[in-house]
């Protein structure tokens, strides 16, 4: 549980990070919250020769509001996101999502940015950006460039990030007073999801339902079409084929995305008051 | 007013919730000064042959003090513990030809920095030549692949064999049913992992820091693991951090700690991380049971069979013995015409299996308690009422059962009606079936368990008993030196209860010490709730002795007659009947001559507590996923002493329980890789996961000690298991499932639905 050796370095704006990334190249890993990083690092599944932090630096940890949108820094605490009145008011499937990821002290560390660097198919906010049809800005040597959250990510552990760049910000719709609904099916309280469903205006992801966020496409052409919720749900596997592990087959994820898309989808329902 | 029986909150807590207890790894200790750290290098594969070890690469590591694989130990050879087990089946301390499961030390590495250890670990280079795993009892009973290729079997005991079966057994019976069920291999998971610490100059005794059960018999272990007598080996208990059975005795770690500190004459220090102490302390349960019981329609069970295949893990451990204990609880709380149990036990290439909480009488009660389910359900009755009608009745004289065990005293229908009442069982039923009624997405499950059990059966030193030495000094404190060894029990708390009571000193002026071989010669640590019924005992016999002599010194000192003295316990002095200021106290006639005593309890024998737990659950049968909404308890261990300490048991052992019907398991693949080596993986339930429990009080006194007290410890885990998992098939029975295997997630339980549903829809009838 003891890392191999490091180097660290503490980054003190966003301009820098991008100096320290290209002066260490491949061999360094950036430290934010360090909930997913370290773990690796303990057991040694993740060596990187320098650590990055880019946890102090200020510019990059805000909420604000610009124009349609929310605009959250990357470094902006899961505590944050999911306290902010903000985007309580504008995005609450955002700042829910984030009080449910593990526990108190994860989520004061945890950043917006790490989570979905990190693209972990399982966690709370990768489908939830995609749910929200969020945008990304990464930021590298030659500027800031906007992707798609759906776009973003590619495979586990895996996003459209080039080696020279870094996620500055996270961008979604403000959307107050639109009804939306959220299930984590979980074994125990802070433990990730077995599957999990966000849905917003008739936008459904899934988490853990394969390699990257899934959209249940039958499902959402359904809703369009003015289907009703059950039969739409019972469409939310259709195409979708997500690995088996010891928690679950591929065969119960499937049953379980189409109940908790039935579930979430009555939920954004009775929400909806737009 | 006596303080015992009070709720005395525990003098243990400020300490341990201020500043945190001193574990091994937090000893700051002279005879440590200057500790080099040690790393186990540990087998990744389950079973392969070592071709090679390469150290040459660690060594070169700057730091690296040491490396040494099985060639350089000269140990003895480990010798499986009972006589009853093959004892071909040996080990080394070290892997030598073969490596047996994931986890198993093969090379020690010794560095001046612990921060060094796990990259000069890294450095030692193993060639294995793999070999086909055994993973699974039924695979190894086979014995198809060998752990141990001369031996030619992986059977290391059997206790009876299928020829002992009657096989017209069931010929009377209306109705006979019979189940396979799991009872699956889980880890104890304490909070602190392992660790040790040794100190050995040249020319001098060793000293080990062992966090134990016991630390006598940590003594005696270590010595004979080390092939040296025991008088050169002194041991010392710091803080523990949970054991739950899997901390007796000394693991190799250990005992190759201790081997080092002796070659290298430099104190030595171990701390494995939580993944090694996953794979190599210990697992727990790991038997799949045959359940076959037989009856009339009308509810009389007339005959029952246990057959028991058990995991011994790679090695033969206390786990190949504790299919015995299952056996011997064979029958659990009921009447049988006749019942019988065989069982088996075998090696496979897992961690070994060795004590959980409980140790074999869970896995008793989880059988009898299904299979009585399962009994009810084919004939169509309330489990509540075939329970009540084959209960042992009420007894206050010893109950010998055909498997040769003696109840002490028991009244288990008392305990399964005050479980029902508390629950009101009726009403629970009532909403059971409207929930069913209205199809709900939430279904409820109310599942019950009768369980007797054995408490204080004896010790590593063998016999019941147990000794104790009670000093009063002349300041007025009392110091107790106990041959048991709390690990979060609170015997600090209670032994000082135990000899303020009779010494008529407060608790805060009471000294409790453990765990030093050298002041505490002889002792049997704590293990299957004996400490009170013995420690406990010994303490207030000790205590009773200690006034008698202080009687005789305080005659001679105020010229009285002793018959004439009284025993003021408000004043913990004497006084002349008549004579008001004719007094001393105990402090003052400890300042002449050092007043202290040593004494030994010895009980008759093991009692057995009883009771009945009810779960009621909720399964969401869309999910599979089962909640524990309520869990009434009913747990007669007889007098309690302290509610607050005894409460506390419950709690734990209910978690654990509840958690083991839920969600734990330690699984394999079929190689032999360990799925849930973190805690992430492997999981054990939180506070969150459970609801205040509801704790019935019982008590029906043992007649085996003065205060008629039994062991409580226990108790959790064996009656709140069978509860849960039958309250989780109850949910669902109307949708035709007979049996879930523990633990009962919630794949497992949408997968029973569907097979359930699709055995229905293709038959048109039930399984």
């Amino acid at each position: 549980m003891i890392p191999a050796p490091f180097d660290y370095v503490r980054a003190t704006s966003a301009e820098h990070i991008l100096e320290l990334m290209a002066q260490h190249g491949d061999e360094a890993k950036l430290l934010a919250g360090g909930h997913s990083l370290l773990p690796m690092m303990k057991v040694r599944l993740a060596s990187p020769t320098v650590l990055i932090d880019i946890a102090s630096v200020p510019e990059l940890s805000y909420v604000k509001v610009d124009g349609d949108d929310l605009v959250i820094g990357a470094t902006t605490s899961h505590a944050t996101v999911a306290n902010s009145d903000l985007i309580q008011a504008d995005a609450p499937l955002l700042s829910y999502a984030a009080a449910q990821i593990g526990d108190p002290q994860i989520r004061h560390r945890g950043t917006i940015g790490g989570s979905l660097a990190h693209s972990d198919p399982a966690a709370d906010l990768p489908m939830t950006l995609v749910a929200l049809d969020g945008t990304f800005e990464l930021l590298g040597p030659s500027g800031t460039r906007s992707v798609k959250a759906e776009d973003f990510f590619i495979g586990y552990f895996e996003t459209a990030l080039e080696h020279d760049e870094i996620i500055s910000a996270v961008r979604v719709p403000r959307r107050p007073g639109v009804g939306w609904g959220y299930e984590k099916f979980t074994r125990r309280a802070n433990d990730w999801a077995i599957v999990g469903i966000a849905t917003v205006a008739g936008r459904v992801a899934m988490a853990n339902m394969g390699s990257i966020p899934a959209r249940p496409v039958a499902t959402e052409q359904a809703l369009a079409g003015g289907q009703g919720i059950a039969e739409a749900a019972a469409l939310a596997a259709d195409g979708i084929e997500p690995a088996g592990d010891m928690h679950a087959t591929t065969a119960y994820r499937q049953h379980l995305a189409r109940v908790l898309t039935r579930r979430a989808l009555e939920t954004a329902a009775s929400r909806n008051q737009a | 007013m006596s303080i015992l029986g009070t709720r005395v909150v525990r003098n243990e807590d400020p300490e341990l919730l201020t500043k945190g207890g001193t574990y091994t790894d937090d000893l700051i200790d002279e005879r440590l000064d200057g500790a080099a750290h040690l790393i186990f290098v540990r087998s990744p594969v389950a079973h392969a042959r070592i071709l090679s070890i390469d150290t040459s690469e660690a060594l070169k590591l700057p730091g690296v003090v040491a490396v040494y694989t099985a060639a350089d130990v000269d140990l003895p050879i480990i010798n499986p513990p009972m006589p009853m087990f093959n004892q071909d089946m040996t080990q080394t301390p070290l892997a030598s030809d073969k490596v047996r499961y994931v986890g198993e030390p093969v090379a020690i590495v010794v560095c001046d920095d612990p921060y060094i250890r796990e990259d000069a670990a890294e450095l030692v280079e193993v060639e294995y030549d793999i070999l086909p795993a055994v993973i699974g009892m039924p695979n190894a009973a086979k014995d198809e692949v060998l752990l141990w290729e001369s031996v030619g079997t992986n059977t290391v005991v059997d206790f009876g064999t299928p020829d002992d079966l009657d096989p017209n057994l069931f010929d009377d019976c209306e109705v006979v049913v019979s189940h396979l069920i799991q009872n699956q291999r889980i880890h104890p998971a304490p909070m602190e992992s392992r660790s040790g610490a040794a100190s050995w100059p040249e020319g001098e005794r060793l000293t080990a820091w062992i966090p134990s059960q016991g630390a006598q018999g940590a003594k005696a272990a270590l010595a004979a693991q080390l092939g040296i007598d025991a008088a050169e080996v002194h041991v010392l208990t710091p803080d523990v951090g949970g054991a739950f059975g899997a901390r007796f005795g000394a693991d190799v770690e250990m005992v190759l700690t201790a081997w080092v500190a002796g070659k290298l004459h430099r104190p030595m220090r171990w701390s494995e991380t939580r993944y090694e102490n996953l794979l190599a302390m210990t697992h727990g349960r790991a038997q799949e049971q045959r359940v076959t019981i037989g009856g009339s329609r009308d509810g009389n069970m007339k005959k029952y069979r246990l057959e028991v295949l058990a995991d011994c893990g790679a090695y033969p451990k206390i786990g190949g013995i504790l299919p015995s204990l299952t056996r011997l609880m064979t029958p659990g709380t009921y009447v049988f015409d006749k019942a019988e149990s065989i069982a088996k036990a075998v090696v496979t290439n897992t961690t070994p299996i060795g004590a959980y909480r409980g140790a074999g009488r869970p896995e008793a009660t989880a059988a009898i308690e299904r299979a009585v389910d399962i009994f009810a359900a084919e004939i169509g009755m309330d489990p509540a009422d075939v329970r009540r009608k084959n209960l042992v009745p009420k007894f206050t004289e010893p109950h010998l059962t055909a498997f040769g065990a003696l109840y002490d005293s028991g009244d288990y229908e008392t305990a399964l009606n005050k479980a029902l009442e508390a629950a009101n069982y009726e009403d629970l039923r009532k909403e059971q079936q409207l929930r069913r009624e209205r199809g709900d997405a939430k279904q409820l499950g109310i599942g019950m368990s009768s369980y007797v059990e054995i408490t204080g059966a004896g010790s590593e030193s063998g016999d019941p008993n147990e000794n104790a030495t009670v000093e009063v000094h002349p300041d007025g404190t009392v110091t107790i030196l106990t041959g048991t060894s709390p690990h979060g029990q609170g015997h600090a708390t209670a032994w000082a209860m135990m000899a303020s009571d009779t010494l008529g000193i407060g608790i805060d002026k009471i000294t409790v010490i453990h765990g030093d071989t050298d002041l505490i010669p002889k002792g049997g640590g704590t293990g299957g709730s004996r400490s009170l019924q013995q420690g406990g005992m010994a303490v207030q016999k000790a205590s009773i002795e200690l006034v008698d002599i202080a009687r005789t010194r305080a005659a001679e000192l105020l010229e009285a007659n002793e018959a004439d003295l009284q025993f003021n316990i408000d004043d913990s002095g004497f006084s002349v009947a008549g004579v008001p200021s004719s007094t001393v106290t105990l402090a003052k006639l400890a300042e002449k001559e050092r007043l202290f005593i040593n004494a030994v309890f010895a009980a008759p024998g093991a009692t057995f507590p009883f009771g009945a737990h009810l779960a009621v659950v909720e399964v969401d049968v869309e999910t599979g996923k089962a909640t524990l909404e309520r869990i009434f308890c009913v747990d007669d261990a007889g007098v309690v002493m302290n509610p607050l300490l005894f409460d506390g048991q419950r709690h734990g052992g209910i978690a654990q329980g509840a958690a083991q019907a839920f969600l734990e398991e330690f699984i394999y693949d079929e190689d032999g890789n360990p799925l849930t080596a973190s805690f992430a993986d492997y999981p054990f339930l939180s506070a969150t996961e459970v609801p205040s429990f509801d704790l019935v009080s019982m008590v029906t006194p043992t007649t085996y000690n003065p205060m008629g007290v039994k062991g409580v410890g226990e108790a959790g885990t064996i009656g709140a298991t069978p509860a849960v998992q039958n309250a989780v098939v109850d949910a669902v029975s109307h949708l035709g499932v007979r049996h879930i295997d523990m633990p009962t997630s919630p794949r497992v339980v949408w997968e029973a639905i569907e097979a359930a549903r699709s055995n229905s829809n293709s038959n048109g009838k039930v399984a």
